[in-house]
């Protein structure tokens, strides 16, 4: 079992944390329904396609609604100090969630206390709030964009608004930054960069970069890391070491974008129709 | 008018200097978003900044100011109910936001990145169609808030945003209409 912990974007969404299902084109956890067209519902929503695929079990979704105040990230991080040490789970995926220090210290200190250790996957605000808390390397994937890329190879920078030398489309610095983060210990175990080309890295350098097929209108549309996010957490969740996990999630996510034919318009959730068709091409 | 605004700009600008500045800390970025909105209005001399490392939680931004004008500033900002946590002087390096905008032209579509978010409309009507990038929880509500309605009509992220990403969204939302309006 696997645990995805994230935020919907409604103030009145209540804090549940219960296996969660797809019926009728939303995402259901606790009897709520939810519009899955981007964010962690995006991520879930992934997820279950490819665990779908697979016969694989459903992910526990730990959701709480935050539209940014970060009200709901505060009770979510308080219920999982308190609830964590007596889950079990093969791995937990971190996702939108206010980014706090000291409550990510807290969580992080809750997990040490579970029965066993589950593998960890920190992408957005959480991992903003991992790097910052000097605490990454006890984390086996981050999902960063080439900018927080850069965010994480800056020891100074509190936030990928921040990161000095900024840089947008500077791909061959990617390796350079991969470098630096991990000299500043600043990285998890596995790092998926992900950008036109996607360079899935670890301690030791660029592991694999993966730009094929490519799709060029999945940068302008809000949800495609998400996508990748979500299929990496269902391989992870599958055994599959974290290399692998990025890797494969990088490609069905190309795939499926590439099934999907969408334009700078489109919906991340045209892409998540698509994913059951790219695993079954790639698979 | 548009020449004396951008005159008067940079004629306060440089009245700052490393002794006689400030800064206001906040609860949280929507207060700062507040606070900033009430200053400009006054035209004053303000910046929003990064927070120095002591106070840092995460996802925070501060306004710096001129100190001798902390007196009015603050009661510019009590008389709206906007309270500072604390006003102190600047005692190093603050961290500046990423001030680089990237665009790229799609055809029927245009899009605008500022720091770590972007913006896209189409280009005839106008009508935002993604936003995407960031990592706050504020991303996905702006996003919901916004896509599918004209620049125009869509809220201004300032006035419905949160943190940081959302304040990303502004700069980039502004560079859009500025695009947009040529």
């Amino acid at each position: 079992m696997f645990a995805v912990i994230g935020t919907v974007p409604d103030k009145e969404f209540p804090l549940v944390c219960e296996p969660a299902a797809l019926s009728g084109g939303k995402l259901i956890v606790g009897g709520c329904q939810i519009p899955i067209n981007r964010g962690t519902p995006a991520l879930l929503a992934s997820a279950l396609q490819a665990g779908e695929y697979f016969g694989a079990p459903p992910p526990t979704a730990c959701l709480v609604g935050d539209i940014g105040t970060g009200a709901g990230s505060r009770k979510l991080y308080a219920y999982l100090e308190q609830a964590l040490s007596r889950l079990e789970f093969s791995s937990l995926t971190f996702h939108y969630i206010q980014p706090d220090v000291d409550w990510h210290n807290r969580v992080l200190s809750a997990i040490d206390r579970m029965p066993g250790r589950p593998r960890l996957i920190a992408d957005a605000g959480f991992m903003y709030a991992a790097k910052m808390s000097g605490q990454a390397g006890a984390y086996d994937i981050f999902t960063p964009d080439i900018g927080e890329l850069a965010f994480l190879a800056d020891p100074d920078a509190p936030h990928p608004f921040y990161t000095r030398g900024f840089i947008f489309h500077e791909p061959e610095r990617v390796p350079d930054l991969i470098a630096q983060a991990y000299a500043s210990g600043n990285a998890a175990r596995c790092l998926l960069v992900k950008g036109k080309t996607d360079v899935a890295a670890n301690a030791s350098g660029v592991i694999e970069t993966l730009s094929e097929p490519v799709v060029p209108a999945m940068e302008a549309i809000g949800g495609t890391g998400d996508i990748i996010t979500g299929l990496m957490a269902a391989f992870t969740a599958m055994a599959y070491d974290g290399p692998t996990a990025c890797i494969y999630a990088s490609k069905i996510a190309r795939m499926a974008g590439s099934i999907a034919k969408p334009n700078p318009g489109s919906q991340v959730t045209d892409i998540i129709h698509k994913i059951p068709l790219a695993l079954r091409q790639f698979f | 008018m548009g020449l004396l605004s951008f005159l008067k700009k940079r004629r306060r600008q440089p009245a700052i200097s490393n002794e006689d500045r400030g800064i206001l800390v906040f609860e949280n970025t929507s207060e700062v978003i507040q606070a900033e909105n009430l200053l400009a209005r006054e035209d004053r001399s303000i910046r929003v900044m990064g927070p120095p490392p002591e106070i840092r939680t995460g996802c925070d931004l501060v306004i710096e100011f001129p100190l001798i004008e902390a007196l009015e500033i603050i009661r510019t900002l009590e008389s709206e109910n906007v309270y500072p946590l604390k006003a102190v002087p600047v005692t190093g390096s603050l961290l500046e936001p990423v001030d680089i905008f990237f665009t790229r032209d799609y055809g029927r579509f245009l899009m605008v990145q500022a720091a770590n978010m972007k913006l896209t409309v189409e280009k005839d009507s106008l009508t935002v169609v993604n936003v995407s990038g960031g990592g706050c929880p504020d991303v996905p509500y702006l996003a919901a808030e916004m896509v599918g309605k004209t620049l125009d009509a869509a809220p201004a992220p300032r006035s419905i945003g949160h943190t940081l990403c959302g304040y990303a969204l502004q700069l980039a939302y502004e560079e859009m209409k500025r695009k947009c309006s040529q």
